[in-house]
């Protein structure tokens, strides 16, 4: 117990009556997460064997001999019953071993590994600028939505929630880099992060795309917390015991109203993982999105199965940290404990 | 706002309201008038070269021609109709999977309940737009309704999560105690309480995810894995037009504005129909 027994202790601080409730119910949720991902796998393995066709096909060119199907059957797995196929399948993604492309005989998690240097960066510097705009726009929308700048926050923001991502990248890309031709249109260096100052131009405009059009929806949630704060009871009583606006907004709105927020900011760190699987095409990224476009048109199962998967995972894991910090933000969730999530 | 304000202003806050709705209403029947015209008429054969190649606007062709000169306003109205199909196709799956699995949820046992969220929250995990780009190339010629299919799948989870929490709360009530007592079925009690009393709210929500579906649409042609022409689907027109955004902007900014117009219509409808529906909400 000692490990996460005391990491649950430095976040909950000394008092042994809370620690146990978060401990518990960090346990609880990592069953769900890895019960999930099991079903994920499940889910993953009946969808690709529903696939029109023997995966071996991808391997066989037009006009195979009996034997050659036969030998790639036996190479791909699929002359093997369903059963043991599932079990080779659930124990080869235990062990992280995702096989080796049908197309290109390359590891699976090694090109993983390759494509996440550009689009774990592309998710994770668009989220944060997301949260740079929505955070201090949605109070502003919030606090002064009687002032005509305030409904204008909230106006335009209705506006980005309706815009297809990969469209508002084209109108960029037109602006930005056919007509004032300040930027890249697309494409990233053959060397990758080595290349820092290529690479790192060549995300300014992606990064810029995702976090225009996720912030709109956080600003939203935002706007809508804050509100939710400024109507409230305790807000008022430190008003009146003499906090000025800003003080009582910081040390009692800030914490109540991050708790909504925080579950939803973890769907939306999802969705901005899955944007730019889009946004990849858009700028020709060599990112997971394009593998797995690529993945899919070339029937390389392999790879389509590793990219899922790993994405799934990384979705979860994004749910589970999400409803962790919450609980720790939170401590009315807390001493719930065990309670459903 | 304060109570004083509530009070004393909501006559021009229900002016504004029925504005937002009423201008979705007016985007939205556009769009429906439109697509509806398409199967009847369009200003030109969709895939007949109507002109020259990526012709800038004109009185003959009001948005232009693509690059194998074909009108470009047929296109985008034709779009209209397949962004509505997909859209009205991919909410009644997820409604008629989603109400279903929610309710069967919310009646369960404890231990069927907790297993059916459980469930509900993986699905809901899962990259929605991932599952739906290997449902499309899954089935060898990608067509309409295999977009259909994968979206109304992927909604279903969203419709099922919101339909068990709405349905539990309507079955903690005293009517429903009230109507156990007295002998009603269980189906009886879910067509004469539990569904007239959360339908409101699904129905707004049914009006988001069709926003949404039309977006998911859009991007999965935009991917190259829509339906294959002469389903023109805006998200494939901007795909095709991206490539000529510098002879021809106009085509990569008009199926947008299209897609976008209908996409906000049907959530200033969904605001509108909330407002209405809510009185709570229609006060603040």
């Amino acid at each position: 117990m000692s490990g996460p027994y005391q990491w649950a202790r430095i976040v909950s601080g000394p008092q042994n009556r809370k620690t146990r409730p978060i401990l518990a119910y960090t346990l609880r949720r990592l069953v769900i997460l890895l019960f999930s991902l099991l079903v994920a796998a499940v889910v993953l393995f009946i969808l690709l064997r529903l696939l029109p066709g023997d995966p071996a096909n991808a391997l066989l060119g037009v006009g195979a001999t009996e034997a050659q199907i036969a030998s790639a059957r036996a190479q791909v797995g699929s002359d093997q019953p369903l059963y043991v196929q599932f079990i080779s399948f659930i124990s080869n993604l235990a062990r992280f071993d995702l096989g080796t492309s049908f197309v290109s005989r390359a590891s699976v998690v090694e090109e993983i590994g390759n494509r996440l240097s550009v689009t774990l960066p592309l998710t994770i510097l668009g989220f944060v600028a997301a949260l740079i705009i929505a955070v201090p726009l949605g109070i502003i929308a919030a606090v002064r939505s009687t002032k005509w700048y305030g409904a204008a926050i909230s106006v335009i923001s209705q506006l980005g929630i309706a815009i297809p991502v990969f469209w508002v990248g084209i109108l960029l890309v037109s602006l930005f880099a056919i007509n004032l031709r300040l930027l890249p249109s697309g494409g990233f260096p053959l060397k990758g992060w080595a290349n820092l100052g290529e690479a790192s131009t060549a995300m300014i405009l992606p990064v810029l795309t995702i976090s225009l059009v996720m912030s709109a929806s956080m600003l939203r949630y935002v706007r809508a917390a804050t509100l939710e704060v400024l109507g409230s009871d305790y807000l008022r009583t430190a008003r009146a015991l003499g906090s000025s606006f800003p003080e009582a907004l910081i040390r009692h709105g800030l914490r109540n109203g991050a708790v909504p927020v925080i579950s939803i900011l973890g769907i939306e760190l999802a969705s901005t993982f899955l944007g730019a699987v889009v946004i990849e095409r858009v700028f020709s990224l060599p990112g997971l999105g394009s593998m797995l476009l690529l993945a899919i048109q070339q029937r390389d199962y392999p790879n389509v199965q590793g990219v899922l998967f790993i994405s799934t995972l990384l979705v979860l894991l994004i749910g589970f940290a999400a409803d962790l910090t919450q609980r720790i933000v939170d401590p009315r969730l807390r001493d719930r404990g065990a309670g459903t999530p | 706002m304060t109570a004083i304000d509530q009070i004393t202003t909501p006559a021009r806050r229900r002016s504004w309201q029925s504005v937002t709705l009423w201008a979705g209403i007016i985007l939205v029947s556009l769009h429906v008038i439109v697509g509806l015209l398409t199967l009847v008429w369009t200003p030109y054969d969709p895939s007949a070269m109507a002109g020259g190649r990526l012709e800038a606007p004109s009185w003959l062709h009001w948005v232009g021609t693509d690059r194998l000169g074909r009108d470009f306003l047929t296109q985008i109205m034709i779009g209209s109709r397949i962004a509505l199909t997909v859209g009205i196709g991919a909410v009644a799956i997820g409604a008629a999977i989603g109400v279903t699995l929610g309710l069967l949820a919310a009646f369960a046992s404890k231990f069927l309940d907790d297993a059916l969220a459980a469930a509900l929250d993986i699905l809901i995990a899962f990259p929605t737009l991932l599952i739906a780009m290997l449902v499309v190339a899954a089935s060898e010629t990608a067509t309409l309704g295999s977009a259909i299919l994968a979206l109304g799948i992927a909604l279903s989870a969203i419709v099922a999560r919101l339909t068990r929490i709405l349905a539990k709360r309507v079955l903690l009530m005293d009517y429903i105690t009230a109507a156990r007592t007295s002998g009603t079925s269980w189906l009886g009690i879910v067509f004469s309480h539990v569904l007239p009393n959360i339908w409101p709210t699904l129905s707004v929500s049914f009006a988001l995810q069709f926003g949404l579906a039309a977006i998911a649409e859009a991007s999965l042609s935009y991917l190259g894995l829509g339906a294959p022409p002469p389903n023109a689907s805006w998200g494939r027109l901007l795909q095709e037009a991206q490539g000529t955004v510098y002879t021809a902007p106009i085509g990569a900014i008009a199926p947008g504005i299209a897609l976008v117009s209908l996409v906000i219509g049907i959530n200033l409808l969904a605001d509108g129909l909330r407002d209405s529906i809510d009185p709570t909400r229609r006060a603040r």
